[in-house]
């Protein structure tokens, strides 16, 4: 059965071809039901390759699958090949489970919009180049996945691209993920020049059997960081993500939450060996790029107000956890928060269109508020996801999260205490979110006229201007849309169960799952924490991680719902830290100068020394033509002068005569 | 083994190619006035013919093989040692191919705007040229080729370009005739100098690489004057202003042909009279061309990225491209020079179609001014869903063609020269800086008044795309069959590399500590 692991790519492929050639016949709802079911049928692949592989003993639990030879160059040979191993499987499984429920829930998202079957067309792809970047078995195919999977982000950043911000965030997210892309690449050329194959299996083993210099192994793995933070949004290259959210929201739930970019986490991962092999200082470069990306993230998603853009900084956030995992030697731990938090974020990103579905496309929570009276479905669904997400026991956030704590702390203790604040201040702002959309006073009462309606300031309530001009109520989504709410709910609920610890009585048969299941992918990476002070206290961690989730609730509530506490939501915040101001101004300006200093170089300069030598042998042969006039007389008045001129040099300087 | 014994008249093919595009210029200039429709129907009949042939030499062609193929030799001028010398390898082939499915390509596509008649006829000779310079093996035959390219490319940019014409078709003419003039000087010594080793007067190129022996600071002399013609025609930083005009200048079919093969005229030099010819010189010399490579990757994409027209845009895209192809042919790696020879039929094809892509713009909406055009994306779906797909193949996406080549040049310059290859790589970047923004200005937004009513893609036009798209698509994902017919050549050549200097190709390979195949290794060592 995994020898048909080619099938997981090869039905979204086929959903994709099929729409691109009948896609305006089969219209709206047909061809969304059909992308749906091909991503349910590679769910259904993945599932029986998974079956397939489980029943094997662990060392046999890898299967390569060889289409055929892609770039064959001497003794450059890369073939396109899929590895099917526990990574790539349960990779497969939860990309496929969750982009099905997106695709289901997107049925009706899109219902009556002009490019139906174009947005179906794009996601499919999507589906087909993430599965070819985890299925991937060297750096080139997983590679084709990546570029693939940035193309299609591009394509729907950009889906509504006669809205000028949306054709520029698509591009946004194009070329600063090329940024990374250029890390990617330079890896794959030292790769090659290191071990002369670009397959995970070699690299990997030349890091386990340290044939691979640390040097090597050191720049290898810091440039696939360069590469990750592109793809995974994280310092300094996040800044596409936030943008991002122009896209239709199916596709911030898909694309910008819960897939594509967990790609640099999963590559990391992947490469766990050469890792390993690398000097110390990269592992923990690569801890600290995570863990300040979560600070940093949540201190911004503490003052938006677009319901959105509180997820899109959310997920830079999580999964600057993940990179805390992995830099910390934590690959299950960082795997399962990727599960986890794939979950949850699908539901949240689902839930906030659902909203915006329900509140005609409005997005800013100022005006929102009471929303769980009108849309109790995808309120309850969403309390789901934010007690996930704030990692409240025993939704499925805590436990990963959780997870990454413990093996951070026996790695890094500052980083703890960043990972720990970041938890605060996750539960803040989800609470803040979800009072203010869901809980308090209506404020959307003036939406029917919210075209007249004021700006409403920073920080003040916004005004009440009763409902005077029109009938406006928000209301629940149908259930093509709630059902995929109320599946990834469960998701949340329970996700944890695939990797419990071994506390609070669970049977030890039934903990460790995951690790379990990646044991021989992460066997040479992960760290062992065995003995460790925060091993042996797991119970005092898990009480400060609820206490921390409690202690965000808690101050949100006193601040958003009692008011006992004025709101701090200072404009460095709300403003992302002015540094994505800084790079657009960058940009704009000394760099746009710059650029065009050199196109004003490549006019003047260069092609003017070119016309500049056309000009000057015009003028020379302008002068010299004057001398000839035509007249015989001047010629022969002018032999006459040359011929005294050379009488008198032979006589007087020769003295010839 | 060679195809020209499998019968007892080989049917000499490669002359044919050279011939049926003269003939049919030939014939169509000879068509009275009276019968307007038959001068489109001559020309595509020969240039189709032509098509089907260079196809056809293609199936036939012997893969493993690394020498020239189809060979076709007669004597031609004795006392001065010309022959009419032809022959195709694995660096050759694929150009001679592009050129024969290119211009019935370009033909079709778009119609000049008066006098089809001569329009037709430069356009077959100049087919004719650019097929023979592919072919000659014989430095005389060659030079008058690559010369007679310039007459027609000339007339076709004087005649039936747009609003710069006769500057533009000047400047080109003469800036390549000088590089040309050190070429014949050069020539001419080498095959003087090159007389008196081999003991008899000759133009063969084969005879002279094979038998002269330059002394180093010689061959170096030698080298350079071809080596500034070809800079020229590549173009190479610095010498690259002609291009943006000509090409802009040129009508769509000129700037498809200038773009698709005619600067490929400059890399192949380099590959066949330059490194075959002069392998000590241009292994020396290297790190000069390296440079200017990537001067020319960076420097031409941002130029790229500030250009107010369309077509100069992509003209200066062109400079950057041509810059991988430079860096690949001069790190001398089996990877990067494969890589050189199959982007260059990679750019022929992206940047051919962007080429009619910007030509099918103007005349629509008689402008290609990025600032003049909006939003053409909601009138035309599928016209920029076309552009989109060749875009993001000239970008180098993975699964496009544009990406097997740019990707085997790097891999294989890395090894040898590391630096200037992380530099290159940031071209990467910044070719997605200059196409997205020009798609953004030009295809996203909301369309203006004036280009609401852009057009759609004509079923003519859909068709001339489908063999571009096709190759984008199957060169992307299937480069085998390519390659396999490139390596051996280049492979003969870096060999030849490696006799005249002390240059050792590195072949990275690890020495794994494989547990399960450890008894299984000594067993084949000893039966190898």
């Amino acid at each position: 059965m995994a020898d048909l692991v080619w099938l997981i790519p090869a039905f979204p492929l086929a959903g994709f071809l099929t729409i691109l050639l009948f896609g305006r016949r089969l219209g709206d709802p047909k061809a969304g039901y059909l992308a749906t079911a091909a991503v349910f049928a590679s769910f259904a692949v993945a599932a029986a390759v998974y079956f397939d592989l489980l029943s094997r003993p662990e060392e046999d639990r890898q299967t390569v699958v060889t289409l055929f030879s892609w770039v064959p160059v001497g003794t450059l040979q890369v073939d396109l090949a899929f590895l099917a191993d526990p990574l790539s499987i349960l990779m497969c499984l939860f990309i496929t489970f969750i982009a099905g429920w997106i695709h289901m829930f997107a049925v009706g998202y899109m219902h009556g919009d002009a490019k139906y079957s174009k947005f179906f067309l794009y996601m499919n792809l999507f589906v087909f180049a993430m599965t070819i970047l985890v299925l991937g078995e060297n750096l080139l195919v997983t590679f084709l996945g990546w570029e693939g999977v940035g193309t299609c982000s591009y394509l729907l950043i950009a889906f509504w691209h006669t809205r000028e911000s949306a054709a520029t965030a698509g591009k946004k997210a194009f070329v600063t993920n090329r940024v990374g892309d250029w890390g990617v690449m330079l890896a794959m050329f030292l790769a090659f020049s290191a071990v002369g194959s670009l397959s995970y299996t070699v690299l990997n083993e030349g890091a386990e059997t340290g044939t691979l210099a640390a040097s090597t192994a050191s720049a290898i793995a810091i440039l696939l960081l360069i590469g990750a933070a592109g793809k995974s949004a994280q310092l300094p290259l996040y800044l596409w993500l936030p943008d991002a959210m122009e896209g239709p929201t199916p596709v911030s739930a898909l694309i910008h939450a819960a897939t594509m970019v967990t790609g640099g986490v999963f590559l990391l991962t992947r490469i766990n060996p050469v890792i390993q092999a690398s000097y110390d200082w990269v592992p923990t470069t690569i801890a600290w790029v995570g863990g300040l990306t979560a600070l940093f993230a949540a201190t911004i998603a503490l003052a938006q107000n677009d319901i959105k853009k509180v997820l899109a900084y959310s997920t830079v956030s999580q999964i600057g956890y993940m990179m805390l995992a992995v830099g910390s030697g934590a690959y299950v731990a960082g795997i399962f928060h990727m599960v986890t938090h794939a979950g949850f974020k699908a539901l949240l990103f689902l839930g906030a269109g659902s909203v915006i579905h329900g509140m005609h496309e409005e997005q800013d929570m100022r005006r929102m508020g009471a929303l769980r009276k009108f849309m109790p479905i995808t309120a309850a669904t969403f309390i789901v996801g934010w007690l996930a997400i704030a990692g409240v026991p025993p939704f499925s956030g805590f436990w990963s999260k959780d997870e990454i704590l413990l093996y951070t702390l026996a790695d890094n203790t500052p980083l703890y205490i960043v990972g720990i604040i970041t938890a605060v201040l996750t539960a803040f702002y989800m609470t803040r979110q979800i009072i203010m959309v869901f809980f308090g006073e209506a404020r959307w009462t003036s939406l029917a006229n919210a075209e007249e309606a004021p700006e409403v300031a920073e920080g003040e309530p916004p005004v009440e201007t009763h409902n005077a001009h029109g009938e406006f109520k928000p209301h629940e989504s149908p259930p093509i849309m709630w059902i995929p709410l109320v599946a990834l709910a469960g998701v949340a609920m329970l996700g944890g169960i695939v990797n419990m610890p071994k506390l609070f009585g669970i049977p030890s048969g039934a903990a460790y799952k995951l690790e379990e299941w990646l044991h021989p992918v992460v066997e040479f990476g992960e760290a062992d924490i065995s003995g460790s002070w925060a091993d042996n206290n797991k119970y005092i961690l898990v009480a400060i991680a609820v206490a921390c989730a409690l202690i965000g609730i808690a101050l949100a509530w006193l601040v958003y719902e009692r008011r006992r506490i004025k709101p701090w939501e200072p404009s460095l915040f709300a403003n992302a830290w002015y540094y994505d101001f800084a790079v657009t101004w960058f940009m704009g300006n000394p760099g746009r100068e710059g650029f065009q200093a050199v196109a004003d170089f490549d006019a003047t300069i260069v092609d003017g020394a070119v016309t500049g030598t056309g000009v000057a042998v015009k003028a020379t042969a302008g002068e010299v033509r004057k001398g000839q006039t035509g007249y015989v007389r001047q010629y022969a008045a002018l032999i006459g002068v040359g011929v005294v001129l050379l009488l008198g040099w032979f006589v007087v300087i020769r003295g010839i005569l | 083994m060679l195809a020209t014994e499998t019968g007892p008249i080989a049917f000499p093919i490669l002359s044919a190619l050279i011939f049926i595009p003269i003939i049919g210029a030939v014939i169509v200039a000879l068509l009275p006035k009276s019968r307007p429709e038959y001068p489109k129907l001559v020309a595509l009949m020969a240039s189709v013919a032509t098509a089907a042939m260079s196809i056809w030499l293609m199936a036939s062609f012997e893969t493993s093989e690394a020498g020239f193929q189809f060979v076709s030799k007669h004597t031609w001028i004795e006392a001065w040692g010309i022959s009419w010398h032809l022959g195709v390898d694995g660096i050759s082939l694929f150009l001679v191919v592009l050129t024969g499915i290119l211009f019935p390509l370009a033909i079709l596509a778009v119609d000049p705007h008066h006098d089809e008649k001569p329009y037709l006829a430069w356009l077959l000779m100049l087919q004719a040229g650019v097929m023979g310079s592919f072919l000659s093996l014989d430095l005389f035959v060659f030079f008058v080729f690559f010369e007679i390219v310039l007459v027609p490319m000339y007339f076709l940019i004087a005649g039936w370009g747009y609003e710069k014409r006769v500057y533009a078709a000047t400047k080109f003419f003469l800036y390549t005739m000088f590089g040309s003039a050190f070429m014949l000087v050069g020539l001419i010594a080498t095959v003087a100098i090159a007389s008196r080793d081999i003991g008899y007067t000759t133009f063969d190129l084969v005879v002279i690489a094979e038998q002269a022996n330059f002394a180093a600071s010689t061959g170096r002399w030698l080298f350079f004057a071809f080596a500034i013609a070809f800079a020229v025609k590549v173009p190479i930083f610095p010498l690259h202003t002609w291009l943006p005009d000509a090409h802009t200048q040129a009508p769509t079919a000129g700037s498809v042909v200038l773009a698709g093969v005619m600067l490929k005229l400059g890399t192949y030099g380099l590959l066949r009279f330059g490194v075959y010819l002069f392998p000590e010189a241009s292994y020396w010399s290297r790190n000069l061309w390296l440079t200017l490579a990537v001067i020319g990757i960076i420097y031409g994409a941002i130029a790229a990225t500030m250009q107010t027209d369309l077509k100069r845009l992509v003209a200066y895209s062109s400079v950057a491209h041509l810059g991988f192809i430079v860096l690949g042919i001069f790190a001398f790696t089996t990877q990067s020079m494969s890589g050189s020879t199959i982007q260059m039929v990679n750019h022929g094809v992206s940047t051919g179609a962007l080429f009619l892509f910007v030509g099918w713009i103007y005349e629509r909406r008689k402008t290609r001014q990025i600032s003049d055009l909006r939003g053409l994306q909601k009138v035309a779906p599928i016209f920029a869903a076309a552009f989109m797909l060749v875009m993001l193949s000239s970008v180098g996406v993975p699964g496009l063609n544009g990406f097997v080549g740019e990707f085997l040049i790097l891999t294989g310059s890395f090894l040898t020269a590391r630096w200037w290859t992380v530099v290159a790589a940031l071209g990467v970047i910044l070719a997605a800086v200059y196409l997205l923004w020009a798609y953004q200005r030009v295809f996203h937004g909301e369309p203006d008044e004036d280009n609401k009513k852009f057009p759609e893609l004509k079923i003519k036009e859909g068709l001339v795309l489908l063999p571009f798209l096709g190759l984008i698509v199957f060169m992307g994902i299937y480069p085998k069959p390519v390659l396999d017919r490139v390596q051996p050549s280049i492979d003969a050549l870096i060999g030849r590399v490696e006799d005249h200097t002390d240059y050792v190709q590195p072949k990275p390979t690890i020495e794994l500590v494989d547990h399960s195949q450890e008894p299984a290794n000594p067993e084949e060592e000893g039966d190898g």
